[in-house]
């Protein structure tokens, strides 16, 4: 590395002529310019009795330090059609992986870890399924073949995920455009990950097996927010159906995105709706990114076939180091590796995503191929470089290079070190090519890492335990009737309705128009109002207060109808719903309780009001007029909350002392 | 007729007609569902003739109702073939011969995608590109001797393999792997321990409970354990190698003569019953259980018996069962008869007569239990005694499955029921013991506070 490179620098330098600028600030046509296009895989739980493929209870979730007994597993590539090993299957088989399944009795059975063939479909889930494929208008298939698609990572304890198409070929509408969608299958959840480190993975089995649909669409977004909308159109859908579960994990996405010269990149496991436009936005740039690395690499390399790295071990004494991971790894015996990456100088600080580099790329690689816990390796553009000096001058020397390359130091298990090498010179490879297929993680923060090698169509086999089911005609029509009203009609609900905009999210997001419908039509209560007691009231209170059950919705009928039978005023729903948010299985008469309310009749209030305004009269300082009516409502708001509507005592009051002060 | 429809028929086979389609063919169809397009796949023919099969552009397959179509339209052809990949069987100096034997068991296969079919890997070539850790392990020779399932396996598959096996110890082989269906595994492990007698080497039968086509399959886990108990285990005998727990840990090394199927689909279905299974096996080495097993050898001396007769019956007892059970037997001239009967060894009264007249007629019939713990113990009840008297000869310990072939293979030597009865009664293999060890039997019970802390910390 020459004296003179500056780390900082050559970050900000190269993000400049990627030409990356925060979601915010840009324009939409940089999207168009760089070829954005982005498709979703929408999965969502079905809200069935049992899972799918057993008759365990679904839904039920326990602590992952709460299991019953544990089972270990290998997966192990199966041969493709062409007589090879598909790509991610060769990947995995690579790591080496011990898979530890943590069961417990109550939600797992032998189905469930492999040791007996699949029970018949859940007709249940059919159902739904079907239901919500005629919401979306696809073609139905005459038959369903249960297929199996292959997971190697350990996910599902056969290998691969029980899976059918219930049908293809539909399109839903966004405001501005239409988006087609390719297919809606069913099939069943993964185990849920408890933890991957070393050689070492660990699942829990409860959420296996429980029933899912997939919706896929074309890649027909073409900003980050169209793939939004398009998120939360379907979400909003599946849930209109009433017939899916909610809640952490009930639905997750899987986002594609690719741009003009980059390839598919699946962004895996996006479980809120609100990350996606920074993910998307991300994940165009860093395929630009890594575009920008591609043309710089083949300029200066003409020959890629004959680029090679060189791998050395590291001979020199470093125990002097103070670099915590490199002392540890020293101690328990394992080797330390030098690597020499000829010209690569400025690819490993250059711009990829929001504070993350190509260094990041290989580190993620290393990680999850050779099982090289993070972090696993220091190099020549770390931001604070770990070598001092004089190790610099002995690695120089080891690997004999050149200003113009790039060096890593990794560390790792005897075991291992093939594997690493293998990966970072793959990676490095890559980087001539473009864009490598892969599976990405989604992180909060809007970034990606490195997940798995992008499986390849070759993993389909048909489910030789499983007969195709037929869905016949009157099937169909059977379930057509226990359609929902359509998500369009929703939206024109509550446009009639003259329902604020802000209030559609959080009303169709949780499904509220039936119950709207409900309470509008059996208690003849205002729906604009309904929506907003929802939308507005018990949304503001569910970001302040946290239930021990999950408040159901019900509820607000139940609240409406008993305040209309009490005659009471709506006002009062503003003290009594965080109560029974709270503590929905309290009385009503309870909650009255909680609140020390008082029933008084109208006309027992409003006498109050002469007396104490000839009060206020001797104690007044203000001469604001405002002053009295508000003292005076101050007074009488306890005892007149729920008895009459404030706005009416308010307008009683201010008639009373304008007519007071004519006297 | 070549099945040019391969699969379809009645209704499906008309529309397929009707617009002149093929299957492989690449096509269009329309529907009163809407459109659907992909490559039409056969079907198979235990399959309903109302539906098509495609398979979609994303890998899927779905069905179309012949009665839904309006119309279909052929855009190109694409015909698959299937083959698994063969790869040259290293040859590495110093490591033991092992031969395998396939009898039509799918110990390693592959799945034909489109149809679904599955196609079995053999050769050592094909082994190698399925499970190439076989070849650090030993050199593999392969010989099929025939293509049946598991349950057609029968006395003419017994002979032929012992024979074999017998002619490949002469030749010096260090091991022998004999690939099988599992349901009836148990049932040649048998055999072959009473055909096979005096083995100087191992004789391993292994088998698996998932398909090799799928990722999580037992398959090259236990075909691995199977060559290296083979190759490297001192102990000479017909064993059968499969999983101990369902966990990928070890395998166990069960004698072909104890060892019985005891769930209809775990990986670690097999158990010895009655004693402990011979030795534990993992990849690279054979832990002992027992101590007592025959060693070893230089010597070729190995005395093949291959005999069977056919006409030896295994009765399973049930509350009221009627003479005529037996009678049936008696009249469709049955040689031998096993039972297995309830406890310690009974039948009911009625069948007295029955059993009565087997004696008169030479027909052996052998008492084990259904409980396949324990004993045969007649001298404890009065039935018992009686049942004696009519000429019912316990069995010992020997598993009914067992007994019956052993029945059957000494009535393939011999008319005469005294000697049936000698080579009945002298243990070859362990078939009977002359003690179950406490550990013999156990079966815990899920639920029990002391059971559940073991599951939890031991993988079952």
């Amino acid at each position: 590395m020459s004296k003179d490179f500056n780390v900082e620098k050559n970050f900000n330098l190269t993000k400049t002529n990627v030409g990356y600028t925060p979601r915010k600030e840009t324009p939409l046509k940089t999207y168009k310019e760089l070829g954005f296009i982005s498709g979703l895989e929408v999965h969502q739980q079905l809200k069935t009795k049992e899972k799918l493929f057993c008759r365990c209870p679904a839904g039920l979730y326990s602590n992952f330090e709460d299991y019953d007994a544990e089972l270990i597993r290998h997966m192990r590539p199966t041969l493709s059609e062409m007589g090879t090993y598909d790509g991610t299957a060769l990947m995995e088989f690579r790591t080496r992986k011990n898979i530890i399944y943590r069961i417990k009795n109550e939600t797992t059975c032998t189905y469930d870890v492999d040791d007996t063939p699949p029970f018949p479909i859940n007709r249940e889930a059919v159902d739904y399924a079907v239901q919500i494929a005629l919401q979306l208008k696809l073609n139905i298939v005459g038959e369903l073949h249960i297929t199996r698609k292959q997971y190697l990572d350990g996910s599902i304890p056969t290998g691969f995920q029980r899976t059918a198409i219930i049908g293809i070929e539909g399109i839903i509408p966004l405001k501005k455009k239409k988006i087609r969608i390719i297919q809606l299958s069913i099939e069943e959840d993964s185990c849920r990950e408890i933890s991957d480190i070393g050689h070492e993975r660990i699942y829990q089995t409860d959420r296996l097996g429980i029933p899912l649909i997939e919706t896929v669409t074309y890649p027909d977004m073409k900003t980050p927010d169209e793939v939004l909308e398009a998120a939360q159109y379907i979400r909003f859908l599946n849930r209109s159906s009433g017939k899916v579960r909610i809640g952490i994990g009930a639905g997750r996405e899987d986002v594609n995105v690719s741009i003009t010269g980059g390839t598919r990149i699946e962004i895996k496991g996006v479980s809120h709706n609100k990350w996606i436009p920074e993910l998307t936005h991300n994940e165009a740039f860093r395929q630009k990114a890594l575009l920008v690395i591609k043309d710089n690499l083949n300029k200066f390399i003409p020959d890629a076939e004959k680029w090679k790295p060189v791998f050395k071990n590291v001979d020199f004494d470093v125990s002097d180091i103070e670099y915590a991971p490199i002392k540890e790894a020293m101690n328990k015996g394992w080797r330390l590796i030098a690597c020499n990456l000829p010209d690569f100088n400025g690819i490993l600080s250059h711009f990829l995503q929001p504070g993350k580099t190509f260094a990041d790329e290989l580190e993620g690689r290393l990680k999850v191929i050779a099982c090289l816990e993070k972090p696993n390796f220091i190099h020549s553009e770390d931001m604070n470089p770990v070598f001092n000096e004089t190790l610099l001058n002995q690695r120089a020397k080891l690997l004999n290079c050149k200003a113009n390359d790039a060096q890593i130091v990794f560390w790792a298990l005897q075991e291992d070190v093939q594997t690493a090498c293998e990966t970072i010179e793959e990676r490095c490879r890559m980087a001539f090519e473009g864009v490598p297929n892969e599976t990405r993680k989604a992180l909060k923060d809007g970034t990606t890492i490195f997940e798995r090698v992008l499986p390849g169509a070759d993993r389909m086999y048909p489910d030789t335990d499983s007969a195709p089911i037929p869905i016949e005609d009157e099937y169909i029509e059977k379930q057509r009737k226990e359609l929902p009203v359509d998500l369009v009609e929703r939206y024109k609900q509550l446009k009639k309705w003259q329902v604020p905009d802000d209030c559609y999210h959080y009303i169709l997001r949780n499904n509220l128009v039936p119950e709207i419908e409900r309470i509008n039509n059996d208690l003849k209560i205002d729906p604009k109002y309904i929506a907003t007691t929802f939308a507005h009231t018990l949304k503001h209170i569910e970001g302040q207060l946290i239930p021990d059950v999950l408040f159901p919705y019900t509820k607000i009928y139940d609240m409406f109808k008993f305040i209309l039978d009490k005659k009471l005023s709506f006002d009062i729903v503003k003290s009594i719903l965080p109560v029974i948010y709270l503590y929905s299985q309290m009385e009503f008469e309870s909650v009255l309780n909680s609140l020390e309310f008082e029933g008084y009749t109208k006309e027992a209030i409003l006498n109050n009001v002469s007396s104490l305004q000839s009060m206020f009269s001797k104690i007044k300082k203000s001469k604001n007029p405002k002053a009295a009516e508000k003292w005076i409502m101050g007074n009488l708001r306890p005892i007149a909350l729920g008895n009459i509507p404030l706005r009416e005592l308010n307008t009683f009051v201010q008639k009373s002392i304008s007519e007071g002060g004519a006297k | 007729m070549i099945d040019i429809f391969k699969g379809y028929k009645g209704d499906a086979v008309e529309i397929l007609k009707k617009f002149n389609i093929r299957v492989w063919s690449e096509t269009e169809i329309k529907t009163t569902r809407g459109d659907f397009s992909g490559i039409i796949l056969p079907r198979s023919e235990n399959d309903d003739d109302k539906h098509i099969v495609l398979k979609l552009v994303t890998g899927y397959n779905v069905g179309i109702d012949v009665r839904t179509i309006t119309d279909m339209k052929e855009i190109g052809y694409k015909e698959a073939h299937y083959k698994i990949p063969e790869k040259e069987f290293p040859f590495t100096e110093g490591q033991s011969k092992v031969k395998l034997f396939g009898t039509g068991g799918t110990i390693a296969s592959r799945l034909d995608y489109r149809t679904g079919a599955v196609i079995p890997a053999f050769s050592p070539g094909e082994l190698y590109g399925a499970v190439p850790e076989l070849a650090d392990i030993c050199n593999l020779e392969t010989e099929k001797l025939f293509a049946v399932f598991s349950e057609n396996m029968g006395p003419e598959q017994y002979k032929t393999l012992a024979i074999a096996i017998g002619k490949e110890i002469e030749k010096g082989i260090d091991g022998i792997i004999i690939g099988h269906g599992t349901d009836t595994l148990h049932h040649t492990a048998a055999a072959l321990s009473f055909m096979i007698q005096n083995p100087p080497v191992p004789i391993i039968l292994v088998g698996s409970q998932r398909s090799s086509d799928r990722p999580s399959s037992d398959a090259a886990l236990n075909l691995m354990h199977a060559a290296t108990a083979a190759a490297k285990s001192d102990i000479a005998e017909v064993m059968v190698c499969m999983f101990g727990p369902t966990s990928d840990e070890y395998g166990l090394l069960h004698q072909g003569t104890r060892v019985r199927k005891m769930h209809s689909s775990y990986r670690s279905t097999f158990r010895t019953i009655g004693d402990t299974p011979i030795a534990t096996v993992t990849r690279d080495k054979i832990t002992p259980i027992k101590r007592n097993y025959n060693h070893r050898r230089n010597d070729r001396k190995v005395s093949i018996l291959p005999y069977f007769e056919d006409k030896v019956a295994l009765l399973y007892y049930y509350p009221n069962m009627q003479p005529d059970m037996i009678y049936s037997l008696i009249d469709n001239g049955y040689k031998g008869i096993v039972i297995a009967g309830t406890g310690l060894g009974h039948v009911n009264k009625p069948l007295y007569p029955a059993i009565k007249k087997c004696k008169e007629l030479g027909i052996p019939i052998y008492m084990t239990v259904q409980t396949l713990w324990g004993y045969v113990h007649m001298f404890v009840y009065d039935t018992g005694r009686d049942l004696m008297n009519y000429g019912i000869i316990p069995a010992e310990n020997m598993l009914p499955e067992v007994a019956f072939i052993k029945l059957s293979w000494a009535l393939g030597q011999t008319d005469d029921v005294d000697k049936v009865r000698d080579l009945m009664m002298t243990p070859i293999a362990n078939e009977i013991t002359k003690r179950e060890p406490y550990n013999g039997y156990l079966i815990y019970q899920g639920g029990i506070p002391e059971v559940e802390e073991f599951i939890k910390k031991v993988h079952k």
